[in-house]
């Protein structure tokens, strides 16, 4: 428990990506079996415990500590379990030992209900500070530490010298503690066989269309498609068993049973997950904001059903009943996936349409105006592609419309993290709004990248000597209509919000230059943003 | 035992007036009472001599001795002044006059500049020196390099002010000394019970770890100048590091005094270099104040790694605030037990309790029924510990 622990305590305080990567797989290098497959498992969300209610940590607690200590405690701290763990006194004869990971779990998951009260005293008894509380998120299960079930097998990968690809494959028929993967990436035993059929492929990617790669390309050898503002996933069922994965290979499937029951198919598509309804059905595609309504969810009531139905844009599909069509080229693929569809449910299936084009020029004006506003661009695919995982260069391209500007004033700076947490580098801004009578800024969002290193050289030294105020690690900026820093500020889309006092939500923003050239006052207003989401409406 | 507590009574007023004043007259004859109370319950009466809190009182300017007309660690400039150790919130400058160790002189006389106060007094510890007709006596604190307790004692009753105080072995300061008393005044900088500070050692060997696993990104540690970063570089020679160690410009001169005192910290560099060969320090120790390390200086280091060596770490959200990477829970004030432990080794008539959460330990000491009260001294600062 002590290693798990202290990969816990080092994970919530590190927040570079490589570094998390690092510090996981040395930590599954080191840690014995079962532990590393039981800590592999709590990471990436699919460990099994019966949890026990925070309730019950306090009463243990109260059982030897005075109410009042206690509160002052909670108080200062913030968390019950980091509360619970620091000041919980082990019995004077107790020295602290170790308990393995794995002997943790297996205790918690053979206790009755009845005996977990007295098992949790007994493990809290005999850990130490750490130990404690990383007992204590598990049972309780709040471990939050911002570790992705993706940036796990990331590690894993690093671990074993594979591709990560390969572990996506693997994972949905593996479960903890995935001793015969650990083997596997030890180079002890071969890569596991998959006992579940309808397990993960890793999905085909495109890259952005940059400065001159359409020249010299024949529009002729490529189809365009539409690039819907949903997210990707992948429906199979092979074998009777039915899933559905996002693109990183998530299971989704709980969140999603109208799908997963309409696939009366055999086969693994690969598509748009959206909501509203389909093309076949003639209903209007819903917005992302929609979308989010059914997102990260892992059950679903009959208001949500009804209210946001859920269908597959089909884009491709890589397994034609039980046969592995991926080596064939996308025409053919295309014309194997329109069949499937044409016999599936009209509700929960439609075909992504291709969009007629012959030259470039040509696409270019129909992805700038989109027939549709869920649409955020287009896609390019060599008609005879096949479908390889990852992102290669070459085969497809994705050519997204052009992001929405404004120019809007700083108002607020925080330090970043890292390598950034020497600068101010997130960056509040708003635009100009009528309030009360009064001409004053109302924040519309944050960004905290599209600068260059030079340009928040720049960003950095403003906010340093530009201070007005400060909360905490925040510092409010001079924004003022005649002296403040204006930055043009670019967005995927917009969303109304009533989460944000301006009433809009930004997607993606980012700072796209800095407009040292105008003044507060020249900012745009939140009426032109206002005007942005009607006119999309 | 009935429990007769002073309680969280209020202090005097900062009226100036001292023992003048009509709160203080009044608070006299409230203790004449409380004693004879005592005596009736057939309990022994706990001060024979001169009340504890017309001896030693908090004043404006800070904790105040009437008779002795001085001040205990004021937190601004007065006549004369009883200082126990070197951090600036206890030892500020422009005193008329200052009796402390000659370690804290000469610490105050490096922060402050030769004119730091109008006469300085040496404060050997162990020895009885008179100030107007009060005894005052230096006793280790275990603190910081020359921290002292001060015990100061009029008509047969006995004060000990602690100052900041720790238990734990320290190479770079003699260890503290309990000192028998009527009434112990402590401080409670980790006064709750969540703080228990674990072996330095074990913290100092998780910066190893981290050195030998990411030996590519500088470590800034972060500790407050005086007594911490110089504990940090003793703790890591302590465990076989011998590579040289960088420090920030604030810190070289309380290094360099440490070292004149007999204090081996190795191989001690400026991390003050110029231009390409701060690419050198990947994978090396540069020690800085806490402010320093989330600030511009810290820019200049290869992929800086931040980490921090506080009490304070021991709170996750404490850390997570201040980006750090890797916390040490490393600290130069009692935790929670030795609080506690020490309280009842000492074994006061009452306990005080000044800066820091006060609460906490004023209620362990009403269940533990000692008399005790919170003295809600303003003006020290934990936040650098």
């Amino acid at each position: 428990m002590r290693a798990f622990a202290e990969l816990l305590d080092r994970l919530v305080l590190t927040p570079q990506r490589n570094a998390k990567i690092r510090l996981l797989a040395d930590y599954f290098r080191e840690a014995g079996d079962p532990s590393r497959g039981y800590a592999l498992a709590a990471i990436a969300g699919t460990l099994k415990l019966n949890t026990v209610k925070p309730q019950l940590i306090r009463d243990l607690l109260l059982e030897r500590m005075d109410e009042v200590l206690f509160r002052y405690s909670y108080d200062y701290v913030g968390d019950l379990a980091e509360t619970v763990s620091l000041v919980w006194e082990p019995p004077q004869q107790r020295v602290a030992s170790d308990i393995p990971l794995g002997e943790v779990v297996e205790r918690l998951q053979m206790a009755g209900r009845s005996e977990v009260r007295s098992l949790v005293r007994d493990m809290l008894d005999q850990l130490d500070v750490s130990g404690r509380f990383a007992l204590l998120k598990l049972v309780t299960g709040g471990l939050r530490i911002g570790v992705s079930a993706r940036l796990a097998k990331q590690a894993l990968a690093e671990m074993g010298d594979k591709d990560v690809s390969e572990i996506e494959r693997l994972w949905h028929g593996l479960a903890p503690p995935y001793l015969p993967l650990f083997l596997w990436l030890t180079g002890e035993a071969d890569m596991p066989v998959p006992t579940m059929p309808a397990v993960f492929h890793a999905v085909m990617l495109a890259t952005p269309v940059g400065e001159g790669d359409l020249e010299g390309l024949d529009p002729a050898e490529f189809a365009a498609e539409w690039k819907w503002d949903g997210i990707r996933v992948q429906l199979a069922n092979i074998g009777g068993a039915r899933r559905l994965y996002s693109r990183s290979g998530d299971e989704i499937s709980g969140a999603f049973p109208e799908i997963l029951e309409a696939a009366d198919f055999t086969g693994v598509i690969d598509g748009e997950l959206l909501v509203g309804g389909t093309a076949r059905s003639n209903q209007a595609t819903g917005t992302f904001a929609d979308l989010q309504q059914r997102l990260n969810r892992k059950t679903v009531n009959r208001k949500l059903l009804e209210d946001y139905p859920a269908f597959i844009r089909g884009y491709d599909i890589l397994f034609s009943g039980e046969r592995d069509i991926r080596s064939e080229p996308f025409q053919a693929r295309r014309q194997a996936l329109g069949t499937l569809i044409d016999a599936a449910s009209p509700q929960h299936f439609d075909l992504s349409p291709l969009v007629p084009f012959s030259t470039w020029e040509e696409l270019d004006r129909l992805r700038s105006n989109p027939p549709d506003p869920v649409i955020e661009g287009v896609m390019l695919k060599r008609l005879d592609s096949p479908y390889v995982a990852g992102r290669a260069k070459g085969p497809w391209f994705k050519w997204k419309r052009e992001p929405f500007n404004i120019d809007a004033v700083l108002m607020y700076a925080q330090r970043g993290h890292g390598k950034r947490s020497s600068y101010y580098s997130d960056f509040t801004f708003g635009v100009w709004t009528e309030s009360d009578g009064q001409t004053v800024l109302v924040p519309v969002g944050k960004a905290y990248f599209g600068f260059t290193d030079a340009e928040l050289e720049i960003l950095d030294r403003f906010v340093r000597d530009n201070t007005v105020e400060r909360f905490g690690p925040v510092r409010a900026v001079r924004a003022e209509p005649d002296a403040g820093f204006v930055v043009e500020v670019a967005f995927e889309g917009l969303n109304r919000s009533t989460r944000h006092k301006s009433g809009v939500a930004m997607r993606f923003p980012r700072i796209a230059r800095l407009r040292a050239d105008k003044l507060p006052r020249d900012a745009d207003r939140l009426e032109t943003l206002q005007a942005m989401i009607e006119t999309k409406e | 035992m009935e429990k007769e507590t002073c309680g969280p009574c209020k202090p005097p007023p900062p009226c100036g007036e001292g023992l003048g004043c009509a709160r203080i007259r009044g608070r006299v004859a409230r203790n004449k009472k409380r004693e004879l109370a005592l005596a009736d319950a057939r309990l022994p009466a706990i001060f024979v001599g001169m009340k504890p809190d017309t001896l030693l009182y908090p004043a404006p300017k800070g904790l105040y001795c009437g008779m002795g007309d001085f001040y205990i660690d004021p937190v601004q400039p007065v006549e004369r002044a009883l200082i126990t150790h070197g951090h600036a919130d206890h030892a500020r400058a422009g005193h008329a006059h200052v009796l402390a160790t000659r370690e804290t002189l000469d610490i105050m006389r490096i922060r402050y500049g030769d004119a730091f106060c109008g006469a300085g007094q040496i404060a050997p510890l162990g020895e009885t020196i008179t100030v107007n007709g009060v005894t005052v006596r230096f006793h280790p604190a275990g603190h910081v390099l020359g921290s002292a307790q001060i015990a100061i004692e009029a008509d047969g009753t006995r004060i000990v002010v602690s100052g900041d105080y720790k238990r734990r072995p320290d190479r770079t300061c003699r260890a503290f000394e309990p000192v028998p008393c009527d009434v112990f005044i402590t401080e409670a900088t980790f006064g709750l019970p969540v703080f228990h500070h674990p072996d330095d050692g074990a913290e100092i060997a998780r910066l190893l770890m981290s050195l030998r696993q990411f030996p590519e990104r500088a470590h800034i540690v972060g500790a407050y100048a005086l007594g911490k970063a110089q504990r940090v570089i003793a703790l890591l020679r302590q465990q076989g590091y011998d590579e040289p160690i960088h420090i920030h410009g604030a810190l070289a001169r309380l290094c360099e005094y440490y070292q004149n005192e007999g204090i081996d910290l190795g191989e001690i560099r400026p991390a003050t270099l110029a231009g390409e060969s701060r690419k050198d320090l990947a994978g090396a120790i540069v020690i800085g104040p806490p402010s320093a390390f989330a600030d511009r200086w810290a820019r200049r280091f290869a992929d800086p790694l931040a980490v921090f060596a506080s009490g304070w770490m021991l709170i996750r959200q404490r850390a997570k605030q201040r980006g750090v990477e890797l916390p040490l829970v490393i600290s130069d004030h009692c935790d929670w037990a030795e609080l506690t432990g020490t309280i009842r080794e000492i074994a006061p008539a009452e306990v005080w309790v000044t800066h820091g959460r006060e609460e906490a330990l004023v209620r362990w000491c009403e269940l533990q029924g000692i008399p005790a009260r919170p003295l809600h001294l303003v003006g020290y600062d934990d936040e650098g510990e």
